[in-house]
């Protein structure tokens, strides 16, 4: 009994997790332009491997009873950085000029850029 | 269970190969290394599915190894496109 409902637990968040990295993949091909895809790849991605190690770790606990350390300090490594690259990324593709898709309705980063521009050339 | 494994490992497998179109295709720069930094990240999901199948623990350091790795590659990368250098030597140019 105790076996069955670990494995459906097991199984959950590895579908979930499958699920979300499925949807980065389509994300990373469909969308126009790098931000949206920055956003497509940063966050989804960061979920899905988040719920795949959460699998893992509870096939190691649960069917094979030990606890790995290593798998947790994996899973709170990658929810740091996962959002952190994604934003550094962003933010260099901005300053070098990458060209945002052309049905974008605003641009709130451009008025700060351009008046910093201008201090710095004073 | 095994079977349900290899179907993930299966599907883990296709998205990668739609992220390794992005790599190839990507019209700029920074496309391919959000490509990149995804295909990290689906790699270390590969390798703790890997891992169950195989039925060992030892497979489950390299989880935080490229975990590592995949984040100072894109900190690297995008440092070098943002100033034209990855390590700043001086702090307060004149």
């Amino acid at each position: 009994m105790i076996t069955i409902l670990s494995n459906i637990l097991i199984i959950l968040t590895i579908v979930v997790g499958v699920i979300f990295i499925i949807v980065t993949a389509v994300g990373l091909i469909r969308l126009p332009d790098v931000y949206t895809r920055t956003h497509a790849a940063s966050k989804s991605a960061t979920l899905g491997v988040m719920f795949i190690l959460l699998g893992v770790f509870l096939h190691f606990w649960l069917i094979e009873g030990h606890i790995n350390s290593r798998i947790l300090l994996g899973i709170v490594f990658l929810f740091i950085t996962g959002p952190i690259g994604g934003h550094v990324i962003g933010r260099a593709a901005y300053l070098t000029g990458v060209k945002l898709w052309d049905q974008t309705v605003v641009d709130e980063l451009e008025p700060v850029v351009a008046k910093r521009k201008k201090e710095q050339n004073k | 269970m095994m079977i349900f494994f290899w179907v993930v490992l299966l599907l883990i497998s296709l998205s990668m190969i739609a992220l390794i179109y992005r790599l190839i295709k990507g019209p700029s720069v920074p496309d391919r290394v959000v490509a990149l930094d995804a295909l990290g990240v689906a790699l270390i999901s590969m390798i703790g599915v890997i891992s169950i199948l195989a039925d060992t623990i030892f497979f489950l350091d390299i989880i935080l190894l490229l975990a590592i790795l995949a984040f100072i590659g894109t900190v690297a990368f995008s440092k070098f496109l943002e100033k034209g250098e990855i390590i700043q030597r001086d702090n307060n140019p004149k």
